[in-house]
């Protein structure tokens, strides 16, 4: 069991909180438990405590049991400290078909640990994902809340370096592609393509 | 091939702003206040007449799905959620709707939500969408602004509001009574049908759930009448559809393609052709990974539908193309869906649970061959214990991509166990 202070909103989470809330029809703040959970992981650098599942049980006038259920049942609540970056692997066969295994294999060795480990310093916690739904992108690793694609063990290396020495990284396919359009150019849609962008 | 003028999804790839004033260029929320006052029964009778079948797998026909909602309220309010939390392995379709088109989604959601006497929409979408949540929330606020959504929807006197719901991890939330479950703020664990979400749903109430595709269609078929939509693709399966290619191929990418498309045609004017050349395929996973896998002599001439791959014991459930070559080690690659299914069974019934771990730890011994082949049949009968018996169907997506490897393959599995008990006896 981590040990936390005690928990609270603050001001900003609070008024997410409510915004989530208010999506719901009265009565039924209980749809509101994921988002919360979400919020407060946020709010305690990445992950979950039993306190703070009691606190969103009461903020929701939930059983506290309620709230732990969901909380452990779903793959992104996180019940133990996770690193500033968490590097999640796609491991799921469109990703395996496209060399996962080598962005694994990378992630292993320049972070010096194994699935489910975080480094000494609290900066990287490694995990394997299942199929993270960029499959035409693959491989594909999220990191935090962004999709890092088409990665190969040069790219992966290159990112851990730069994430390492705080440098800005550019999430999206990382061999230049355009999202999910052939590599080499469209081979639809050619008339939309090339316009001004938007507003 | 599809005409680009048939694209819906003109902004597949983002090329331009997926915000409004670009949408609005496109052609989004064009005379929305008409179709809406054209009536739900014209709404109705338009998109049964386009022959949408549902796109998130299991192509139950859209517009009978939506005209089994309660016509009148004795009471309850009637909602719309819309599954948007793909997860599929193969499949990142919605994904691409959602960060660059949501518009066309969120158009989709106040037609069919005036269709079926709804009065909100739950966008429910797998948590790990950070992004593409963030840019559905900006598209609803901006619907908002304008007076799309809201108390007068696009000035029909229509009170209609669209919410997103970020899930968190769970590729079960994808069945839609686990996904009601979640959205109420619990695990997860499918519920028995009956009662249908139709009349018992969300919160209680008449519920809907449609895949995202099939909810950010409806606006253009609408507007180009259900019988353009229905003269493409084929009878009984029409249309267009958005296609994920993965795998070996060398330009893997989503395409907007007519329904009934050869395989071979869409993977080599899209996706630039199999790795290696066509004759260096061994074998392709047509829709997503719960459906059998198709060996190359099939893949030669098989049509992208419903029809042409169900007659070929296998299926277009999302349409994900996953191509493999011949370095591929096909009994690994099943084994890693097992392995997929087995972290995913939510553990309510007994024959998921239990038979999802156990097919994987058999499938891995397959892998090296570490077997009886016996246990093959033993494997296959205990597919056969899974499927079927379990409150929703993950248990048999569990079991079909180990029937479709034992159906075409067998003689690979065969030959492994060979390999392992003559290096044993050496």
């Amino acid at each position: 069991m981590s040990k936390t202070t005690t928990f609270a909103w603050t001001a900003d989470s609070e008024k997410l909180a409510k915004h989530h809330i208010a999506k719901y029809p009265e009565g039924r703040q209980q749809s509101a438990v994921m988002p919360l959970l979400d919020i407060a992981q946020r709010q305690n650098g990445g992950h979950l405590t039993i306190e703070i599942m009691e606190y969103i049980a009461g903020y929701l006038d939930m059983a506290p049991i309620k709230v732990q259920e969901v909380a452990t049942f779903y793959s992104m609540h996180n019940h133990k400290p996770v690193g500033k970056h968490h590097v999640q692997v796609c491991g799921t066969t469109p990703c395996w078909l496209r060399g996962s295994d080598d962005i694994m294999a990378v992630c292993k060795s320049k972070l010096g640990i194994e699935k489910g480990e975080t480094t000494e310093d609290g900066k990287f916690t490694l995990s394997e994902v299942e199929c993270a739904g960029a499959c035409v992108n693959a491989p594909a690793v999220a990191i935090n809340d962004d999709y890092f694609e088409d990665l190969t063990p040069e790219t992966m290396t290159k990112l851990l370096d730069d994430l390492a020495d705080g440098k800005k990284v550019t999430p999206g396919p990382q061999n230049g592609r355009q999202t999910s359009a052939p590599d080499g150019g469209a081979t639809t849609l050619k008339e939309f393509i090339g316009k001004e962008k938007g507003a | 091939m599809l005409a680009d003028k048939d694209r819906i999804f003109t902004n597949l790839y983002g090329h331009q702003s997926p915000f409004i004033d670009a949408a609005m260029k496109r052609g989004d929320w064009d005379g929305t206040k008409e179709l809406i006052e054209n009536g739900k029964d014209w709404i109705i009778s338009e998109m049964k007449e386009s022959g949408l079948r549902g796109r998130g797998g299991a192509g139950f026909p859209t517009g009978l799905k939506w005209s089994f909602m309660p016509k009148e309220s004795d009471g309850r309010p009637s909602y719309l959620v819309v599954n948007a939390d793909e997860g599929e392995p193969g499949t990142c379709k919605d994904r691409d709707l959602m960060r660059h088109d949501p518009h066309k989604l969120i158009e989709g959601c106040l037609i069919a939500g005036f269709a079926m006497n709804a009065i909100a929409a739950y966008i429910y979408i797998r948590g790990e969408f950070y992004r593409e949540a963030e840019a559905l929330e900006q598209a609803i606020n901006e619907a908002r602004a304008k007076g799309f959504l809201g108390k007068d929807a696009c000035g029909t006197g229509y009170a209609f509001d669209v919410f997103v719901h970020r899930g968190a991890g769970a590729y079960i939330c994808g069945e839609e009574t686990a996904l009601i479950e979640s959205l109420e703020g619990k695990k997860g664990q499918p519920r028995l049908k009956p009662p249908f979400p139709a009349n018992v749903g969300v919160w209680g109430c008449p519920t809907t759930v449609n895949n995202v595709e099939s909810i950010a269609v409806a606006p253009t078929i609408l507007r180009r009448g259900g019988a353009w939509f229905s003269g493409l693709g084929r009878p009984n399966n029409t249309g267009t559809k958005v296609f994920c290619i993965s795998g070996h191929v060398n330009n893997p990418c989503n395409v907007e393609e007519e329904m009934g498309i050869p395989l071979k045609e869409l993977i080599e004017k899209h996706a630039g052709g199999v790795r290696g050349g066509w004759d260096n395929l061994l074998a392709v996973i047509p829709g997503g990974s719960s459906v059998p896998v198709l060996p190359k002599d099939v893949c030669d001439t098989i049509l992208m539908d419903f029809d042409s791959l169900r007659d070929v014991q296998s299926g277009l459930g999302t349409a994900a193309v996953i191509v493999m070559d011949k370095s591929t080690d096909i009994v690994k690659a099943i084994a890693r869906l097992s392995e997929f299914y087995k972290h995913e069974s939510c553990g309510q019934c007994t024959p998921c649970r239990e038979g999802t771990g156990w097919m994987w730890r058999v499938m891995e011994r397959l892998v090296t061959g570490e077997a009886d082949k016996s246990e093959i049949d033993m494997l296959l009968e205990v597919t056969k214990q899974v499927e079927g018996h379990t409150i929703c169907a993950l248990g048999d997506a569990a079991a079909w991509p180990i029937q479709g490897l034992m159906r075409h393959f067998r003689h690979e599995v065969e030959a492994r166990i060979d390999a392992y008990q003559a290096k044993a006896a050496e």
